[in-house]
């Protein structure tokens, strides 16, 4: 330990570093590698028989097409979003800066029923959009605009501080040499946000692929057309599939730790692209 | 929460040419109106929803539907979950911040990625994992039976699922915090004669207070709402392995709307509150570490 650890003299180091690593591997580590030991208990065949069906292939194209749709439209509000309420000052500023993070906040399963509420065909919303022939609860529509509230805050969130980091004197000099706002939103300001946006839209795509609560509610669950990859694994689950189960698990679980690599690596260039550009 | 325009700022926005034209004017309101559309229809329409159909058969049905002993029994659940876990993961998040943001050793990166883990799958695979441990067929499903104790379909499940989703709460929030303030008090205090535990509660405590209020109000709201993995291992037994969000589902897909949004209605109540405070702190002058 006295190698591994460089001397200091603030005490409690072999404490504290024992039991995080404890509750670290019993909680977390050893559940999880559970999961994979259990799906090396399939042959290559049987894995494949589970990853290949036409019902677990339909679902992936359900929750990735839907996370990557919603992902894309809060990039473009939740970038709105945000330019209003850093650039603006108007009445309610501040209480709609901190109702971003009601998503964050609001249990899943509430956001769930409550989006259907709004927007099944006799809803407040619903009713509208169903006069023009759109109906939005129990169809993949339903599914996007489920992820669209999950994700927005990510992207909200990862934005703001970004379009404070712009350097308005850049602005300033781009205006006074003839530019004109669209060039300089294309030249200025999107190359500094580019990062955030990019990991705002990642941490999007990634926490919508794994949701469940706020989805199962508004999508109607119907097998091959609105069943997403987690219900899946919990109707494998209530048959007592547990081996169908870990292999579409297993899937999620490699695609969530390509997410938090990409994240990682989105946010360490964001950060070097932010210190040579204040150089 | 990052901060709005400073009135500095727009004083000096105001003072500069060319910036009070009806195009600058019409962008901006362009812009306000589109975030406002995209926000209410998104966020305050679900939340003013919750409450009108709570109360949509009158407010007597509203509190009527808390006599209900199923949905007391999950209010029940829902408390003890919350008591149980987030002191035992603000313990853990102060023991893996002390041990990661004061001393230096190899892996460091690897430990943060791997606490922040639970926040990146799913919240159905969080309860699956726990099922293929302690479930029938899992590793400890015959010593379980054979020890007449059972932990998935029972609240001891319910507890390590929702310790799992909320494990890195009070950790990701202290880390940083932590690392950004740095130990030379704690090592004047140490130097002085200070024992470890009184340079914890004199020192680092009070320097750390309010991302510890923030870490630890994040991390209740998301154990007493948690959904995915704890209706995975729960086996929603009403009455006795229903929490709220479980409760909520079940009188949801029986067609008992005003029990359903009563209950949920609880748990916006919740989520406010838990905004109220964050924002609160924020205005302290704390900023939250970005989720």
């Amino acid at each position: 330990m006295a190698a591994y650890q460089q001397k200091s003299v603030i005490p409690g180091f072999g404490l504290t570093f024992g039991y995080t690593i404890f509750m670290l591997s019993a909680l977390v580590l050893i559940p999880l590698a559970a999961l994979v030991i259990k799906t090396t208990g399939l042959t290559w065949e049987q894995f494949q028989a589970v990853l290949l069906h036409p019902r677990s292939i339909a679902s992936y194209k359900l929750t990735f097409g839907a996370a990557l749709l919603a992902a894309v439209i809060n990039s473009v509000f939740g970038f709105l979003v945000a330019w209003t309420l850093v650039r603006y000052e108007f009445p309610g500023r501040r209480f709609l800066d901190a109702l971003i993070d009601m998503p964050f906040a609001l249990p899943t399963a509430v956001s769930g029923i409550a989006l259907t509420a709004v927007f099944a065909g006799n809803g407040p919303i619903g009713k509208y959009l169903e006069q023009f022939g759109i109906q939005v609860a129990y169809t993949w529509i339903g599914v996007v605009v489920a992820l669209t509230l999950i994700g927005m805050p990510f992207v909200v969130r990862s934005v703001q501080p970004a379009l404070l980091e712009v350097q308005r004197d850049l602005e300033d000099a781009a205006e006074t040499l003839g530019a004109s706002r669209f060039t300089i939103f294309w030249r200025i300001i999107i190359p500094t946000v580019l990062p955030a946006l990019l990991t705002g839209f990642a941490m999007a795509l990634a926490r919508g692929i794994g949701e469940y609560g706020s989805v199962i509610f508004i999508s109607g669950n119907l097998p091959m057309k609105t069943e997403i990859t987690p219900l899946l694994i919990v109707i494998k689950l209530e048959e007592y599939d547990y081996f169908g189960a870990a292999a579409l698990g297993f899937i999620m679980l490699v695609f969530s730790f390509v997410m938090l690599l990409s994240i990682n690596l989105l946010q360490t260039w964001g950060r070097r692209r932010l210190v040579t550009s204040t150089r | 929460m990052a901060g709005g325009p400073s009135s500095d700022m727009i004083a000096e926005l105001r003072t500069r040419p060319g910036r009070n034209t009806w195009q600058a004017a019409a962008t901006r309101w362009t812009f306000i109106t589109l975030s406002l559309v995209f926000l209410s229809a998104l966020l305050i329409a679900p939340l003013m929803t919750v409450f009108s159909m709570a109360f949509s058969k009158g407010v007597d049905a509203y509190f009527h539907s808390f006599a209900d002993p199923d949905t007391r029994a999950a209010i029940r659940l829902t408390l003890l979950t919350a008591i149980i876990v987030v002191p035992l993961n603000t313990v853990f998040g102060i023991s893996a911040a002390w041990a990661i943001a004061k001393f230096e050793f190899k892996g460091k990166s690897i430990l943060i990625t791997a606490i922040d883990l639970p926040i990146a799958v799913s919240p159905v695979i969080s309860g699956l994992i726990y099922v293929l441990v302690f479930g029938l067929q899992g590793w400890f499903g015959h010593w379980l039976i054979e020890h007449d104790m059972s932990i998935i379909f029972a609240v001891p499940g319910i507890v390590l699922a929702t310790m799992f989703v909320t494990f890195p709460y009070v950790a990701r929030e202290l880390i940083p915090l932590m690392e950004q303030l740095g130990n030379d008090e704690e090592e004047a205090a140490i130097t002085l004669g200070a024992s470890g535990w009184m340079t914890f509660f004199r020192v680092t405590l009070p320097k750390i207070r309010w991302g510890l209020i923030y870490g630890v109000i994040l991390c209740n709201a998301r154990a007493m709402g948690e959904f995915g993995a704890v209706s995975v291992v729960s086996g929603h037994i009403r009455g006795l392995t229903n929490t709220m969000p479980l409760h909520v589902e079940v009188m949801y897909n029986e067609y008992n709307f005003v029990g359903a949004f009563a209950v949920a209605s609880l748990l916006t109540m919740l989520a406010v509150v838990t905004l109220i405070i964050k924002t609160t702190v924020e205005w302290r002058g704390y900023r939250g570490k970005a989720r």
